[in-house]
């Protein structure tokens, strides 16, 4: 038996051939490592996300959400649920406690589930996947898999929003959270000063108002650069796609010279581990992590 | 002015701080604000062009019965979902959710912005995810590019040529989604019962305070 099991709830974008499934690869070869156990929800869906608030409406916004809790508890009772991106656990843990601290909005969720053949009856605990690693595990047991240390690198580590607010990890401050650098450094790795490490990337703007989300992207990149960093590190598919794809069009823009790799913690974790770039899905990554290629194949 | 509108502003008369407590979701919080302005000198778009009023303007302008001007100004729609008002608000305010509140209500009654960007986006992603459970992140893509026609929508779509054709190499761009080969839920039978249902709590709900 593993030594943690969960109900994983990876989200549209960490899908193969999404977005993020890059993120997803690494993960896996991560929780490998770690002897953790996740067990996809099955047929889970999407939360939302932020952006569909005008479109949505409260109660059927948290009925998708709370048709993932009754798979989950139905399907792997007792296990919480671990999301890896930003928006599916704020969506998730949004409805939890709205749910819970409103029997009338529970009651309306119960009549709407039933309609899929489902009910809840315990709402299991939410937990982001960087919760498992630092609160169940520790960062004494993250290290002790480490055999190649990413000793000497730089990385920026780029908290963004989503993950840091309005829940953030326990312990941390919403200005200056501390536990991505901390992971840098058990894995070996330097994290630079960074004084963008919360800003926001724009999130969904960056489709809607892409000159808005991009002025704010630039910001992100700049101080990344003036910290002496050489790679951003997030624990945000958005915040990762943002910040990465859109190097060209601001370069182009506002004539910037833009070209640095932006990683997950999960994929420099595999490396640490001792994984290939394939388990690392370096592959994924549009603007391409050369000095994490080769670290890999020595 | 729509139907709904005409109602509203018939039911309230001239008490618009009433009209967003009882019809706007977490309305009820913006006499709660004190005025400092910390939530908006945290708004990373506060610093661009195109924003008409920041957060504690809007909720004093709320106040003060501004309705048409808060209604039809496009402030609420640069939330970028970021939090940072909600976790600065010395009064804890829930800022980001009353700024989604009244633009839903706004969008909701006929009165919000015709075309605005983020509004679009918004009704896009939820038709998008609820259609088959998952997101189709190529036709949510193109539904986006093409909203004002095929000819500023190709023009996008040159645009963005470069950005696409680097996610398809890495893996992370499935073209075929286009032709509705994508991720899916398997019980979207299930899924649209569920939605049809609480679309049908939800309305009742507003319905309810829209006569109460």
């Amino acid at each position: 038996m593993a030594r943690k099991e969960y109900a994983f709830y990876p989200g549209c974008s960490s899908q193969k051939g999404a977005s993020a499934s890059n993120y997803l690869t690494s993960v896996e070869s991560m929780c490998k490592t770690l002897d953790i156990k996740m067990t996809e929800i099955p047929d889970w869906n999407c939360c939302g996300a932020s952006v569909s608030y005008a479109e949505s409406g409260e109660l059927p916004r948290i009925a998708m959400n709370a048709r993932n809790f009754a798979l989950a508890e139905e399907n792997l009772p007792g296990q919480d649920i671990v999301a890896t991106c930003a928006a599916c656990w704020l969506g998730s843990r949004e409805s939890k406690e709205r749910l819970e601290h409103n029997s009338g909005l529970m009651a309306d969720t119960q009549l709407a589930l039933k309609e899929a053949g489902l009910q809840i009856k315990v709402i299991p605990e939410i937990k982001h996947m960087v919760e498992v690693l630092i609160e169940d595990l520790g960062y004494d047991e993250l290290k002790k898999p480490v055999k190649k240390p990413l000793n000497g690198m730089k990385f920026a580590g780029y908290v963004g929003c989503q993950t840091n607010r309005p829940f953030g990890i326990s312990g941390e401050s919403f200005e200056n959270p501390m536990y991505l650098d901390k992971l840098i450094e058990t894995v070996g790795g330097e994290a630079v000063p960074y004084d963008q490490k919360v800003t926001c990337c724009g999130g969904a703007l960056a489709f809607s108002e892409p000159e808005k989300a991009q002025a704010q992207i630039k910001d992100i990149i700049e101080a990344a650069y003036d910290g002496g960093a050489e790679m951003i590190v997030t624990p945000c598919p958005l915040c990762q796609a943002n910040v990465e794809v859109y190097q060209g069009s601001i370069n182009k823009k506002y004539g910037t010279k833009f070209d640095i790799p932006v990683l997950y913690y999960s994929q420099l974790m595999t490396l640490a581990y001792g994984g290939s770039a394939k388990e690392a899905a370096l592959d994924g990554n549009v603007v391409r992590a050369r000095k994490l290629e080769e670290f890999a194949g020595k | 002015m729509s139907d709904l509108n005409q109602k509203m502003a018939a039911k309230y008369q001239n008490n618009f701080l009433k009209e967003i407590e009882e019809q706007a979701e977490m309305g009820e919080w913006v006499k709660m604000c004190m005025q400092c302005g910390l939530c908006s000198g945290s708004c990373p778009t506060n610093f661009q062009a195109g924003w008409d009023h920041p957060p504690q303007e809007l909720f004093m302008m709320i106040r003060a019965g501004k309705r048409d001007e808060v209604l039809k100004s496009n402030s609420m729609w640069m939330c970028t979902s970021c939090y940072n008002c909600y976790v600065r608000c010395p009064r804890k305010v829930p800022v980001t959710h009353v700024m989604h509140g009244i633009a839903e209500y706004a969008y909701r009654i006929g009165q919000s912005p015709k075309n605005q960007p983020t509004q679009h986006l918004s009704k896009t992603f939820w038709d998008n995810c609820t259609k088959t459970g998952r997101v189709n992140e190529v036709k949510l893509t193109q539904s986006l590019y093409f909203k004002d026609g095929i000819g500023s929508g190709i023009k996008k779509a040159m645009e963005m040529q470069s950005v696409a054709l680097g996610l398809v190499k890495a893996k992370r761009l499935n073209l075929l989604e286009a032709v509705g080969i994508a991720h899916k839920c398997k019980d979207i039978k299930g899924i649209h019962a569920m939605l049809a249902k609480a679309n049908e709590l939800e309305a009742k709900r507003k319905a309810e305070k829209a006569e109460a």
